[in-house]
C-alpha cells in the first residue's frame, strides 16, 4: 500500500500540484479550500471537498433561489421538520407523522438504466429511513424521449426493471408517479423517486453528533469502489454531445436491495430501544458527506479512523473511501456504553456494522489513516459550501415561442373530427395506457394500498382503526414550464394538489424534484429561477409548505437542456380511506341507494363538470399530439379556485355523495372521461355545454369531473353553491360506449384497444 | 411469527411461507431460503401432517425442499408481472380450501416474477389425475405456467403452493376482492377441528 498524502506532507509540499479540475473544482473554489486550510488539502481533503461542493451535494447555483420556500412559506401547525433535514416531517394526526421526499437519479439511470433507477429507489428510501420513519410506500416520476426513438427503447426497459427490482425487494408499494415522452428528454431521461414514511411523532430522529464521547458506527454495506465521484463528475456536469456515456460508466453504483430490507429493519429495532443518538444515510458522497454533515449538525467535531471501514476492495485509499457511492449504509451515532446493545441488534439482522470514531468538541473533523492524519478541517466548511448567483436572462427564443399562439392551428370540423382527435390522444404515448410500466410494480405489498396508479393520487392507509391514511401525487409538465416556468411549475403544483384532492384527502405540504438543463446557461438559470418563484408564491396561496426536495441541473446534451421540469409531489392527509374517490365510473353506483338521499333512490350517476373551462391550448396535449406544436401560453392557474375545488371534494367525499372524481389535466375533459370510463369498464353519455371542441380539449387548470350518486344531487349542488365551485351537469354514466350527443359514440372495446395498445406494441 | 434462524416451530398448528424475497432472491427464488435452519423442523413436521401454506416466495422455497413437486421459473415474457386474476378452485378438499366449492371462481392478484409452474410432462399428468391441481388460472395465462397451473398441494392434501397472493384478497378496500379469505378461514377450521 502506497504511503497517504498526510496533512504533515501536505504542510511540507505546499507547490504540489493537485487535480482539481479533474475532480470538478474550479480554480477559485479551490483557492478557497486552501485558504480555509492555510495549506493545500491533503488528496483525501480534496476529494472530500470536491462531493460536498459539486452542485449535487451543495445546491451552490439554486441556493439563492431555494430559500423562497422558508421565506414566502404559508404558516402551517402540520410541519414538524422542514427544510434543511434529509426529509420533511408533516404531522397527519392521530399522534402519526408523514415524512416524504422525491430525488432524482437522471444521469445514472440513462449510463445504466437499471441499476441507476434501481438505487434512485435505494437511496430515497435511506433518506426516509434517516428521519425515524418506516417507509410505506414509493412513486417514481419518468421522462424519456418519443416512445418510438431506439434509446428509448434501451432506457425505458432497464429503468422500469430497476425500479421493480429494488422497490419489490425491499417489499415497498409503489403507488403511482407519472410517465411522459418528448424529444426533449431523448438523451436525458428523467428518473425522480418519491418515498414516504409513517411515524409517531416521538420517532423523529435528527442528523447530528452531539456528545463528545459517543462513538460513531457505519452500518450496512461493505464499502467499494462503485459510484466514485457520482455526485461531483457524473451528475454535476452535462454530458458531452458525443461518448459522454462511456467516460461516465464506471461512476454508477450497483444495488443490493435485500442488504437495503435488512437494514431498514434493524435501523427501525434499533429507533425502538432508543439506542440511537443521531443518524444519517449514505447516499451521494457517502461517507464523506455523512461525518461532515453528522459534525456541522452536532456538536462540531468528530474523529474518524478510515482504516475501520469495512471494504470490499481492500486496494481502496482514503480519497476512494471518502468518494464512494456504495449503497445500502448509514452512519449512527451512538452511546459508548450502548454499543454491545447496538452491535447485537445489527447482528440479529445480518447487518454489518463497525465503530468508525468518535464524537470530540475539537470543533475539527480529523481522520486518521493507519494513525497518520489525512483530514484536519473544520467541518461545516464543507458542508456550506460555496453560494452562486449565475447570471439569468430570459432565452432569447421566449418572445417567439409566446407569440406562436395556438389558435392558429387547423381544428377538428365536425363529430368524425373530434373522435379522431380523441382517439389519437389516447392512444398517444403520453396519454396512453400505462399498464405496461406499472404492472411490474408490486402495489399490494404491506397491505395497505387503497389507490394506486392509473388512480389520480396514491392513499395509503395509515390506521386500521381509524381509516387515517395518506394520499400523495406526483405532477409534472415540461410543455407548460418550456412556454412560461413561473406559470407551468405552478400548473404542476396545482395538478398535485388536485390529484391529492380528488381522492378526498386534504392536500398538507409539498416536495419538489427540480430537473433543468446546465445552470450556467443563463436562460436555463432564468427557468430555474422563474419556477422557484412560482412554487413558492403557489405553494404560499395554496397554504401548503414546501418540506423539502432536490435540484438536478445539468440535464442537457452538449448545449440543448431538456424542457424545465419541475416535478411537484403533494402530500395530503384522509380523514377515512373507507370514502376515497377513485377515477372509475362504476356499474355499481347504477341504481344504488344514494348514501346522503336516504334510500330507494335510484337512476345513474350523474356528471358534473367541475371549474371553468376557457379555450387554454398553449401546450396542451392536443397542439402536442395533433400537430407536433408548442407555443403560446400555457392555461393561467387560480389557486383560489383550486383551493375551493380541493374543499369541495373532500367534504362531498366525507359525506357520501360521490361514486368517482377525476382531475382534468392533459387532453382536458375528452381523456379524463374516457379514463373514467375505461377504469370502471362503462360508459357514459354527455352533452357538451359549449363550443365542443374547446370543452373537450382545452386544458384549463381546477376542474374535475364528478359522478353524483342517484339521489344525492341536491346536496352536492348545495354543498357546491357553498364552496362557490361553477359547475355543469353534463350528462349520465351508464351504456358500453363513451357518446357525446350530436357529436360522436366510442364503443369502449375500441377506445381500451387504442389506449392499451400503444406501449405494449413498442415494448413488447 | 417464526424466526428463520431458530430451529423451533414453537408447537404452532400451522404454518404459512410468505412470499418476498428471501436472502434477496439472487440466486434461484427459495434456492437458499430452504436452507435456513427453520427448514429442518418445517419439512419433518410438514411430512407428518403439518398444515402448511406457501405463498409465492414460499411456494418456490416448499419446491426446493421438495415438499412440492415442479419448480417455479422465469415468467413468459420475463417481466415481473402484477395483476388481478380470476382463479379456477379445483381441489377444495385441501387443508387450506376447505371453504371453497370445487370449480368457485375468485379474483385474487399475482404478483412475481418468477412465476412460471414447471414440471415434467409425468409429473404434470400425475398431478391432474390424483387432484393435485388446487388453483389455476381461468382467463389466460399470464406467466406460461404448464397447464395453467396457479397452485399445487402435496399427495396428503396438507401442504399447498400458491403464485397468487390470497391476503391481498380479504378487503374490497386495499384489494381486488375478499376472495381470498378461505385460504384462512379454512385451515382455521382445520385446526380447530
Amino acid at each position: 500500500m502506497s504511503s497517504p498524502d498526510t496533512v504533515a506532507r501536505a504542510q511540507a509540499s505546499p507547490g504540489q500540484p493537485q487535480p482539481f479540475a479533474e475532480l470538478g473544482l474550479t480554480e477559485a473554489e479551490y483557492g478557497k479550500i486552501v485558504a480555509t486550510l492555510g495549506r493545500r488539502p491533503t488528496s483525501a481533503e480534496l476529494a472530500l471537498y470536491s462531493v460536498m461542493w459539486s452542485e449535487h451535494c451543495s445546491y451552490k447555483s439554486s441556493k439563492v433561489h431555494l430559500k423562497q420556500f422558508a421565506d414566502k412559506a404559508p404558516s402551517s401547525s402540520a410541519l414538524l421538520a422542514g427544510i434543511g433535514h434529509n426529509a420533511g416531517v408533516v404531522d397527519i394526526g392521530g399522534g402519526y407523522a408523514v415524512t416524504f421526499k422525491i430525488e432524482s437519479h437522471n444521469h445514472p439511470s440513462y449510463v445504466e438504466p437499471h441499476q441507476g433507477a434501481a438505487t434512485g429507489v435505494g437511496g430515497i428510501v435511506r433518506d426516509i429511513l434517516a428521519m425515524g420513519a418506516r417507509p410505506v410506500a414509493v412513486m417514481d416520476a419518468l421522462r424519456f424521449g418519443p416512445a418510438a426513438a431506439p434509446d428509448t427503447r434501451r432506457v425505458l426497459p432497464g429503468v422500469v426493471s430497476g425500479i421493480s427490482f429494488y422497490g419489490n425487494c425491499l417489499g415497498l408499494p409503489n403507488i403511482g408517479g407519472e410517465l411522459d415522452f418528448d424529444p426533449s428528454y431523448a438523451g436525458n431521461p428523467l428518473v425522480n423517486a418519491l418515498c414516504v414514511g409513517v411515524m409517531r411523532h416521538d420517532d423523529l430522529q435528527v442528523a447530528a453528533a452531539t456528545g463528545p464521547g459517543n462513538q460513531v458506527i457505519l452500518l450496512g454495506s461493505t464499502t467499494g469502489p462503485d459510484g466514485v465521484g457520482g455526485a461531483s463528475v457524473l451528475a454535476s456536469a452535462a454530458f458531452g454531445a458525443a461518448g459522454g456515456e462511456g467516460a461516465k460508466r464506471p461512476s454508477v453504483q450497483v444495488g443490493d436491495p435485500f442488504t437495503e430490507k435488512l437494514l431498514v429493519e434493524c435501523c427501525l429495532e434499533l429507533y425502538a430501544g432508543g439506542l440511537v443518538v443521531g443518524i444519517q444515510d449514505l447516499g451521494a458522497a457517502g461517507v464523506a458527506c455523512a461525518t461532515t454533515e453528522l459534525a456541522a449538525g452536532g456538536t462540531g467535531g468528530m474523529a474518524v479512523r478510515l482504516d475501520a471501514v469495512p471494504l470490499r476492495d481492500a486496494s481502496l485509499g482514503p480519497p476512494e473511501i471518502l468518494m464512494s457511492e456504495s449503497q445500502e449504509r448509514m452512519m449512527a451515532v451512538v452511546e459508548p456504553d450502548r454499543v454491545p446493545e447496538f452491535l447485537a441488534v445489527c447482528a440479529k439482522w445480518d447487518v454489518r456494522a463497525a465503530v468508525i470514531g468518535e464524537v470530540t468538541d475539537t470543533g475539527r473533523l480529523i481522520m486518521t489513516w493507519h494513525g497518520e492524519t489525512v483530514v484536519d478541517i473544520p467541518p461545516s466548511s464543507a458542508a456550506d459550501g460555496p453560494v452562486y448567483r449565475r447570471p439569468a436572462e430570459r432565452g432569447t427564443d421566449a418572445e417567439a415561442l409566446a407569440a406562436d399562439d395556438p389558435d392558429a392551428l387547423p381544428r377538428p370540423v365536425d363529430g368524425a373530427a373530434l373522435r379522431a382527435d380523441l382517439l389519437a390522444l389516447i392512444g398517444s404515448d403520453g396519454l396512453a395506457d400505462k399498464s405496461w410500466v406499472t404492472d411490474q410494480y408490486d402495489r399490494y405489498v404491506r397491505g395497505d394500498t387503497v389507490l394506486a396508479m392509473p388512480e389520480d393520487g396514491g392513499l395509503v392507509r395509515v390506521d386500521e382503526a381509524t381509516g387515517l391514511g395518506l394520499a400523495l401525487a406526483t405532477d409534472g409538465n415540461g410543455r407548460y414550464c418550456r412556454l412560461d416556468a413561473y406559470l407551468g411549475t405552478q400548473l404542476a403544483l396545482c395538478e398535485a394538489y388536485r390529484n391529492v384532492a380528488v381522492t378526498g384527502a386534504r392536500p398538507l405540504a409539498v416536495t419538489n424534484c427540480l430537473n433543468f438543463g446546465s445552470p450556467e446557461d443563463p436562460a436555463v438559470m432564468w427557468q430555474f429561477a422563474e419556477a422557484v418563484r412560482g412554487l413558492a408564491d403557489g405553494c404560499a396561496a395554496l397554504g401548503v409548505p414546501v418540506t423539502g426536495g432536490n435540484v438536478s441541473f445539468y440535464n442537457q446534451t452538449g448545449t440543448t437542456a431538456i424542457h424545465p421540469t419541475p416535478v411537484i409531489g403533494v402530500l395530503g392527509v384522509h380523514d377515512d380511506v373507507r370514502h376515497r374517490l377513485a377515477i372509475g365510473f362504476g356499474r355499481e353506483t347504477i341504481g344504488e341507494p344514494g348514501a346522503a338521499g336516504g334510500s330507494g333512490s335510484s337512476g345513474a350517476a350523474r356528471i358534473v363538470l367541475l371549474g371553468q373551462t376557457r379555450a387554454e391550448f398553449g401546450g396542451s396535449a392536443w397542439a402536442h399530439v395533433r400537430h407536433g406544436h408548442l407555443g403560446g401560453r400555457p392555461p393561467a392557474p387560480d389557486l383560489d379556485a383550486e383551493r375551493r375545488l380541493a374543499r369541495l371534494l373532500a367534504a362531498a367525499a366525507a359525506a357520501g355523495l360521490l361514486s368517482a372524481a377525476h382531475d382534468l389535466s392533459d387532453g382536458g375533459l375528452a381523456i379524463a372521461l374516457a379514463e373514467s370510463c375505461l377504469r370502471g369498464e362503462t360508459g357514459c353519455t354527455v352533452r357538451l355545454p359549449g363550443d365542443p371542441f374547446t370543452t373537450l380539449f382545452s386544458e384549463s387548470a381546477g376542474r374535475a369531473i364528478v359522478a353524483v350518486r342517484p339521489g344525492a344531487d341536491a346536496a352536492f349542488d348545495q354543498l357546491r353553491a357553498d364552496h362557490e365551485v361553477p359547475g355543469a351537469a353534463i350528462g349520465a354514466v351508464g351504456g358500453d360506449s363513451l357518446v357525446v350527443e350530436d357529436l360522436f359514440s366510442i364503443g369502449l372495446d375500441e377506445l381500451a384497444a387504442v389506449h392499451t395498445g400503444t406501449l405494449p406494441a413498442l415494448f413488447g | 411469527m417464526l424466526w428463520h434462524g431458530d430451529r423451533d416451530l414453537r408447537g404452532v398448528d400451522a404454518a404459512i411461507l410468505p412470499g418476498g424475497f428471501s436472502y434477496g432472491d439472487y440466486l434461484r427464488c427459495g434456492a437458499i431460503a430452504r436452507f435456513s435452519p427453520v427448514m429442518s423442523e418445517l419439512v419433518p413436521a410438514a411430512r407428518a401432517g403439518l398444515p402448511v401454506l406457501g405463498i409465492c416466495n414460499g411456494f418456490q422455497i416448499l419446491c426446493e425442499a421438495h415438499l412440492l413437486p415442479g419448480a417455479l421459473t422465469r415468467n413468459a415474457g420475463l417481466r415481473f408481472i402484477t395483476r388481478d386474476l380470476r382463479l379456477g378452485v379445483e381441489n377444495a378438499q385441501t387443508a387450506w380450501t376447505r371453504a371453497y366449492q370445487a370449480g368457485q371462481q375468485i379474483v385474487v392478484p399475482l404478483k412475481s416474477g418468477e412465476g412460471a409452474y414447471a414440471a415434467s410432462p409425468g409429473t404434470l399428468a400425475g398431478l391432474e389425475a390424483s387432484g393435485q391441481v388446487v388453483i389455476r388460472y381461468a382467463s389466460g395465462n399470464p406467466n406460461g405456467s404448464a397447464a395453467g397451473i396457479a397452485g399445487v398441494c402435496n399427495a396428503a392434501g396438507n401442504v399447498v403452493g400458491l403464485m397468487p397472493h390470497p391476503e391481498h384478497a380479504v378487503d374490497g378496500l386495499t384489494g381486488p376482492s375478499a376472495d381470498g379469505l378461505g385460504f384462512f378461514t379454512s385451515v382455521v377450521a382445520a385446526v380447530v377441528g
